[in-house]
């Protein structure tokens, strides 16, 4: 058993899903995506006592590449997380009847397997394919089953697609760059080579280029918020659940093991961005009135916390960046999904239009706010955990960051909570407002008790990463 | 020297199977003689030999090209059964004149004297004349003819011209002694072999001498854009390479410094009018410009990239011809082949659309299709000859690129604003057939390279 065989049921997945036809694609695409979530459980338990799941093996002879995937704690984690969204994503778009079923599935799965392959890949060149794939299914599917008018829709995918892959390009110089090197695509090779501190800079920004674009981080942000505006709820779910954290794990896989003697001044500048587009992301989403745009610069604002204990290379911060990376995840598809719900009731994605969905949806507020409060951190919750190891790591590099990591947290609950307050509390609306059943129930209260499980007893995966870190 | 000798014999054949009244099979019976010749030419893989005084030389590289030429040349013809239909009594001429092509290209590559090499350049460049001007009822296609006859003789000129100049200089023809008598060289030496360079360079259009590309890819008949962009291209770029290996010693230090321009120069301008265009076959004529670009910097690095230059020439040409059947497909009997003719392409023809897919992604560089690993060879060689500033150049011009092929793609995927009455075009299951095929062996090289590199 590796981990090979888990791509190997995506990719398949993919194409059976495709060939189900539109009734049952979404079932088969749900079969296929529990699957791999229970052979990657698997695999990580064999992890956990000892054997080795990684697999190997040569591709090319004329430039050294081979396809290795390589699966430690912090792999295994990731893939976890892609594997287990992947059905939830599924099956939260069962209310949206979408035409063509079987292609937007196929194609969900196929994204699922690119952005494994990326979680996994300890090969240049293998990562760098990887990599590449995923955007061509998030494209397809932010054109084809997007909101908004035609016109719009092609101008922020294409602004996605094309702002996206430059940044990837340079990175692939870097990569060639350290394939000159090194002879060999292997990041084990990549690790060995003695680089000069100004080669270590050049590399840095190579790769930098195409993570402060993915993730995204101040001021490479632009294209997030019309993209996630524009995609359907289950294109923005893919988008900030599992893709952002592509670039958050390079970070820690790629980026700062190659360059390790980087100069503080670099390290300070990144830190310092990923504070401002914290707070500025906090700013927006204060302003913002529609929903999607609150939860997609929330988001934005998570990840520039993360991004901010990454680069203080030290190791609490690297505990915190993958703890959080689960956590954010996991609660920012409860949110969006929370907010699809919204939208298929009500038909709008504007808050000031809802109101005193309380009184009539008790069950839906209630996970509304256990959702809020997870996404700001309060004790109890999986993201409290993450946060104050970002906020202890940040502490250990310099005090000030932590002071306005801090105060952060404070427009984040600002911002959710009032976002709570317009669309939830206040008068009763004059439209009515089916409760939560059924599958929507089901979802939510699994993403909840994960949530709050992992927040009382995250011992399990820190077990995980213990042996990576 | 075997696969020319079946080529020859192969084309007087077809032609005299006109004359015996056997016009229908024509097609099927040239098209296994190219697969046979194919045959011949892999056999000769291991062959070190050379024929008549040295004239042509047989080894690995020559006959992979050559390979490589026959294949484009079989879908071509294959693609010519459904385009030249409304002309079906005059089938016999236009496979005839693309089998002349072939053999000009082989003949091209696999020389060892430069009088064969401009017995290749010429016939290939005649066949060509007569093709672009060949539908001689739209004076486009005319004004095409007239404009690459002019411009192209004018270059063969200027080869000649260099060719005598390098005789003066060596006394010779034969490439080995060229190569090797370098050293005590007159100036008319590197003269000589700058115009033969410069008078290839324009047979490839590389800036500043691609001013007749567009006019003439517009003009012509789309089958004979598909066969310029692609194995004329193709094919000149592989003499291009061969004789700038020949003359490498004895060129002017600075020549290198003006390959670096015209380079970056071809790349930018090919890139830069293809967004302006909306005319299918213009757009596809100046990409292929910056991809020539492209292949031109395999010159930089010339002793050890010549596998690279195989496997970019092989992604281009066959995703070329991918790109190219969805076009002959959709603008058949059009005379303004517009983007917009491509709307809602992908619910009337889904596999269509696919094919036309699958040529732009692997034109554009997207990883798993075939002119992904093209660039990251090229990327990775010219990175190591020390030209980090053209790399980063070319990774520029790639992300430009990207921009007017998705156009495409996108308006293939998108919906029609009306209902398209005319739905049914003719000739669907051949170009969509010969399409498939290309983006299959697009994906099969892109995923394994090493099936084209292995064969070095």
């Amino acid at each position: 058993m590796n981990v090979n065989f888990i791509l190997i049921t995506l990719l398949l997945g993919a194409i059976i899903t495709y060939l189900s036809g539109n009734k049952q694609a979404r079932n088969v695409a749900t079969l296929f995506g529990v699957l791999s979530f229970g052979m990657t459980l698997y695999a990580s338990i064999l992890f956990m006592n000892g054997t080795d799941v990684s697999f190997v093996s040569k591709w090319m002879t004329k430039p050294n590449v081979s396809y290795a995937l390589h699966a430690d704690g912090l792999s295994l984690l990731m893939l976890l997380l892609n594997t287990f969204l992947t059905p939830v994503i599924i099956l939260c778009s069962i209310g949206n009847n979408h035409k063509n079923a079987r292609l937007l599935y196929a194609l969900v799965l196929f994204m699922a397997f690119a952005m494994g392959g990326t979680f996994l890949a300890s090969d240049g060149l293998a990562y760098y394919v990887f990599w590449e794939l995923a955007l061509l299914p998030i494209f397809a599917i932010g054109m084809l089953w997007g909101n908004d008018s035609r016109e719009s829709r092609k101008k922020a995918m294409y602004k996605f697609f094309i702002y996206t892959f430059a940044g990837s390009l340079f990175m692939l110089i870097g990569i060639i760059y350290l394939y000159t090197k090194a002879n060999s695509f292997l990041l084990s090779d990549f690790l060995q080579i003695d680089l000069s501190s100004k080669e270590q800079a050049y590399i840095f920004f190579a790769f930098f280029l195409a993570y402060a674009i993915k993730i995204p981080v101040f001021p490479f942000h632009t294209w997030q918020a019309n993209t996630y505006e524009k995609s359907p709820a289950i294109g923005s779910m893919l988008l900030s659940g599992i893709m952002l954290k592509m670039g958050l794990y390079s970070v820690i896989r790629w980026q700062i093991p190659l360059t390790e003697n980087i100069s503080s001044t670099i390290q300070n500048t990144v830190i310092i961005l990923a504070l401002i587009g914290v707070i500025y992301a906090s700013f927006i989403a204060l302003k913002s009135t529609n929903i999607k745009r609150i939860l997609a610069y929330s988001s934005m604002a998570h990840v520039g916390l993360i991004t901010a204990g990454a680069y203080t290379y030290n190791a609490n911060g690297f505990q915190g960046v993958a703890i959080q990376m689960i956590a954010h995840g996991i609660v920012i598809v409860a949110l969006f999904f929370l907010a699809e719900i919204l939208y298929q009731r009500y038909g709008t994605y504007d808050i000031t239009e809802m109101g005193g969905i309380r009184s009539q949806a008790v069950r839906f507020s209630s996970y509304f706010l256990i959702f809020v409060f997870a996404s700001v951190g309060l004790p109890g919750t999986f993201s409290f955990i993450g946060e104050f190891t970002l906020l202890l790591s940040l502490s250990e590099y310099k005090i000030i960051y932590a002071i306005i990591g801090g105060t952060t947290i404070i427009f984040g609950a600002y911002y959710m909570l009032k976002m709570f307050q317009t669309a939830m509390l206040g008068p009763q609306n004059s439209k009515t407002f089916k409760d939560v059943s059924g599958y929507e129930h089901l979802i939510l209260l699994l993403l909840a008790l994960v949530v709050l499980f992992f927040g009382l007893y995250p011992k399990p995966i820190t077990d995980l990463l213990m042996t990576t870190l | 020297m075997n696969t020319l000798i079946a080529l020859a014999i192969l084309s007087v054949l077809v032609l005299v199977m006109e004359i015996i009244n056997l016009r229908k099979i024509i097609v099927p019976v040239t098209i296994i003689g190219l697969l046979a010749t194919l045959g011949i030419s892999v056999s000769e893989w291991d062959t070190n030999q050379s024929f008549y005084h040295s004239m042509i030389v047989v080894n690995k590289t020559n006959m992979l090209f050559s390979g490589l030429f026959i294949v484009l040349t079989i879908f071509l013809v294959a693609l010519s059964e459904s385009f030249y239909k409304p002309i079906y009594n005059k089938i016999a001429d236009f496979v005839s004149i693309k089998l002349f092509l072939l053999i000009g290209a082989i003949c091209m590559t696999c020389f060892g004297n430069m009088v064969m090499f401009f017995l290749g350049l010429e016939i290939l460049s005649i066949s060509l004349y007569v093709l672009a001007g060949s539908d001689f009822t739209n004076i486009k296609s005319n004004e095409a003819g007239m404009k690459y006859l002019l411009l192209g003789s004018f270059a063969s000129g200027f080869v000649l011209f260099g060719i005598a100049m390098i005789y003066g200089a060596t006394a010779s023809f034969n490439i080995t002694n060229i190569h090797e008598l370098w050293a005590q060289q007159p100036t008319w030496f590197s003269f000589g072999a700058v115009l033969v360079l410069i008078g290839l360079l324009f047979k490839v259009a590389a800036f500043p001498f691609h001013f007749w590309a567009p006019d003439v890819y517009q003009g012509s008949p789309i089958l004979t854009t598909a066969l310029m962009s692609t194995l004329a291209k193709v094919a000149a770029v592989a003499a291009l390479f061969k004789l700038y290996l020949i003359f490498t010693p004895g060129l002017p230090t600075a020549f290198n410094s003006m390959l670096v321009f015209i380079i970056m120069a071809t790349m930018l301008v090919g890139n830069i009018m293809a967004l302006q265009q909306n005319n299918v076959k213009r757009m596809l004529a100046y990409s292929g410009i910056s991809h020539a670009g492209f292949m031109l910097m395999t010159l930089l690095s010339a002793e050890t990239a010549t596998p690279y230059l195989f496997y970019y020439a092989a992604a281009y040409s066959i995703a070329g011809i991918a790109a190219f059947s969805a076009v002959l497909y959709v603008c058949q009997g059009m005379d303004d082949e517009d983007i917009s003719s491509f709307k809602g392409l992908v619910y009337r023809k889904p596999l269509m659309a696919i094919v036309l897919a699958g040529g732009l992604l692997s034109m554009a560089g997207i990883p798993v299709m075939a002119g992904f690993f093209g660039k990251l060879f090229l990327f990775e060689n010219t990175l190591n000859a020390g030209y980090t500033f053209l790399v980063i150049w070319a990774v520029i011009n790639s992300i430009i690129s990207i921009y007017y092929y998705f156009r495409l793609m996108i308006t293939a995927f998108s919906k029609p604003e009306t209902e398209i009455t005319n739905n049914n075009k003719k000739h669907y299951t051949m170009y969509m057939l010969i399409g498939m095929i290309s983006v299959i062996i697009s994906i099969a090289i892109g995923i394994y390279p090493d099936l084209i590199l292995g064969l070095f």
